[in-house]
């Protein structure tokens, strides 16, 4: 297994807790997952979820530990900590008029010093991480012109063209159709299974993170409440005290938990 | 005219990435640009034909000697009169439009223009009082600049104290409150002395003069201004697509937007002292670069500067030429010629969207 880091692409969180305007929406988060790990935090709207990205990335003052291979990341400058994760949020900002090579080119950021300019290797680096996500045919397509679908790679190529070990994906698949849902995660599924890559996502469609996360992390109320193996988490008792919702968790055809809602009277 | 802008635009199209049609870009905008300094040396109440103005200009680099034949009045006009005009107008030009494609960078709004924080206000009010008050015309660039960069100062500080560090929403609405409140007190002033209303509306209207001191004078700061500026054009890019996203990518933006926001202001204010209030340059031509060719700020910045400067000489040779022996407020020029162009240039790249 090839890893960009050279390490085991481990990711650490230990106590991490948030407050806004004196407010806390987190508390004492821990998680754990590595080498190629998909870890999938799930939650009722508000919990949390997004916030807890935002805090590993540094975007939001937070307290805790986040270590990437045993490297305390907040106490790191920012461009070294954007070597070790990429993040995409819930609604990237991508100017019409950019284009998806100029918007790629921009995950090559963190290697660039402050007045440099890009080099040929960034180039190619960017280059083929568009080739692989088939997205060479709209290179220099503007941004404005894309579908949804192809709009969630490109987000995903710029993560890529990062080349950090940990991928924090906030809601990756949110406006997106039933197909093309699949396409971007079985695309993510692909990338860290080949690359070894460790993938965080924030996800709100229970059913989709259990066919594709190999463990959960399962916050409300900014707290954790359960983590461990999907199984483990997606369970009848567990929803339906934190999302306050009647569901049915069947195992599918491979063993992973399919969950459905019950009508009344069902 | 029509089919070099067609061709460009075809180019844009066509081009798989920008930074293959940059260098091109570039150099057709700096021949337009030496295409207008010439028009600017050669046109005006006596014409000075252009084989002498390239050879008398060759002659003055250092180990070239040419003969070029021109009249002693004739280089005396080209030297003393022209050339710091047109240099001055570039100069001016250059200034307000980089200034302007940074205030829009950092703004992330094609619509910010370089008075947005006051620059304009300020710069109108410390005018005033020196004119009022103190009556010495050549203190006036000076009491420009300081006020210029006083309203941006204050803007700033208003802006950072009201809302969170660095976010610029609230910084734009201190632009405004502090313009406001500037340009009521300068009005008051204004009223006391009506006996100068005249002088006070010329400087306000914007106007170019031949004055090599006056050149020397904002020279640091425009070099300065323009170096900075340029240099950010790839954070500024960085910058479009959001402080969260840049900051994942390891940009620090509000550090970044403060020194944009520095660099882009002394320019103005540069641009202020020795020309008054010249609207318009600052936000058409970033537009018109933006449709020419794209929107990278790699792009934008220095083909504005090189596109500033080439139409503030025309605009200032129309000033000086369409009345003459009056002269037009230039201000008046750049909107009168500008607006129609601009809607033109809007029509044929309608495709083409910011």
């Amino acid at each position: 297994m090839s890893t960009p880091g050279g390490g085991v692409n481990l990711v650490e969180v230990r106590d991490l807790s948030v407050e806004l305007d004196g407010r806390p929406v987190l508390s004492e988060i821990g998680l754990s997952a590595g080498g190629g790990e998909w870890l999938a935090v799930i939650g009722p709207n508000g919990a949390g979820k997004s916030t807890l990205l935002k805090a590993m990335m540094g975007l939001v003052e937070a307290r805790g530990e986040v270590l990437v291979d045993g490297v305390a990341v907040r106490g790191l400058k920012p461009r070294q900590r954007a070597r070790l994760m990429a993040y995409a949020p819930q609604s990237p900002v991508l100017p019409a008029s950019l284009t998806v090579f100029e918007y790629a080119l921009l995950g090559r950021t963190p290697y660039i010093s402050y007045l440099g300019r890009d080099t040929r290797d960034d180039r190619e680096i960017t280059g083929s991480v568009l080739e692989r996500l088939d997205l060479s045919a709209l290179a220099a397509r503007p941004l404005g012109r894309l579908s949804g679908g192809e709009r969630q790679r490109v987000v995903l190529a710029r993560a890529l063209v990062q080349r950090a070990p940990v991928l924090l994906l906030d809601e990756p698949t949110t406006a997106l159709d039933l197909g093309h849902q699949q396409q971007v995660l079985e695309l993510v599924d692909r990338l860290r299974l080949a690359d070894g890559l460790t993938v965080v996502t924030a996800i709100h469609d229970l059913s989709l993170a259990g066919q594709y996360a190999d463990a959960m992390l399962l916050i409300a109320g900014g707290r954790l409440v359960a983590s461990g193996p999907v199984k483990e988490v997606l369970t009848e008792p567990l929803l339906a005290r934190h999302f306050g919702a009647r569901v049915r968790v069947e195992g599918g055809a491979d063993g992973r938990p399919l969950v459905n809602l019950i009508r009344p009277g069902d | 005219m029509g089919e070099r802008v067609s061709a460009v635009v075809d180019a844009g199209r066509a081009g798989a990435g920008a930074a293959r049609r940059r260098p091109l870009a570039l150099a057709a905008a700096l021949a337009v640009l030496a295409l207008c300094l010439l028009a600017g040396l050669m046109i005006g109440a006596a014409g000075v034909p252009v084989r002498g103005i390239v050879l008398e200009l060759l002659d003055r680099l250092p180990l070239v000697s040419a003969n070029s034949g021109l009249a002693p009045v004739e280089r005396g006009l080209l030297f003393q009169l022209r050339l710091p005009r047109v240099v001055m107008a570039a100069v001016v030009g250059g200034l307000l439009a980089v200034a302007g494609a940074g205030y829009q960078g950092v703004f992330r709004n094609p619509l910010a223009d370089p008075y947005l924080l006051g620059a304009a206000a300020g710069a109108g009010l410390t005018t005033t009082l020196m004119i009022v008050l103190v009556q010495v015309d050549g203190l006036v660039p000076i009491a420009a600049f300081a006020g210029a960069i006083g309203g941006v100062l204050l803007a700033y500080a208003l802006g950072n104290t009201a809302g969170r560090a660095g976010g610029t929403a609230t910084l734009v609405l201190a632009g405004v409150a502090v313009s406001s409140f500037l340009s009521a007190v300068q009005t008051f002033v204004q009223q006391l002395r009506v006996e100068q209303l005249q002088r006070i509306y010329s400087w306000i209207l914007g106007g170019i003069d031949g004055d090599w001191s006056k050149v020397w004078l904002i020279a640091p700061y425009a070099v300065v201004s323009a170096v900075v500026l340029l240099a950010h054009g790839r954070l500024l890019d960085v910058l479009s697509v959001g402080d969260d996203e840049a900051t994942s990518l390891g940009v620090n933006a509000v550090r970044v937007r403060f020194v944009v926001l520095c660099a882009a202001s002394l320019a103005t204010a540069s641009a202020v002292a020795v020309s008054g209030l010249i609207g318009f340059v600052g936000i058409v031509v970033p537009h018109v670069v933006r449709r020419l060719a794209g929107v990278s700020y790699r792009v934008v910045l220095p083909l504005s500067l090189v596109a500033g400067a080439s139409f503030m000489v025309l605009a200032d040779l129309v000033a000086r030429t369409v009345l003459a022996p009056a002269e037009l407020p230039i201000g008046v020029v750049t909107a009168f010629i500008g607006a129609p162009f601009f809607v033109g240039l809007l029509r044929a790249t309608r495709a083409v969207d910011t």
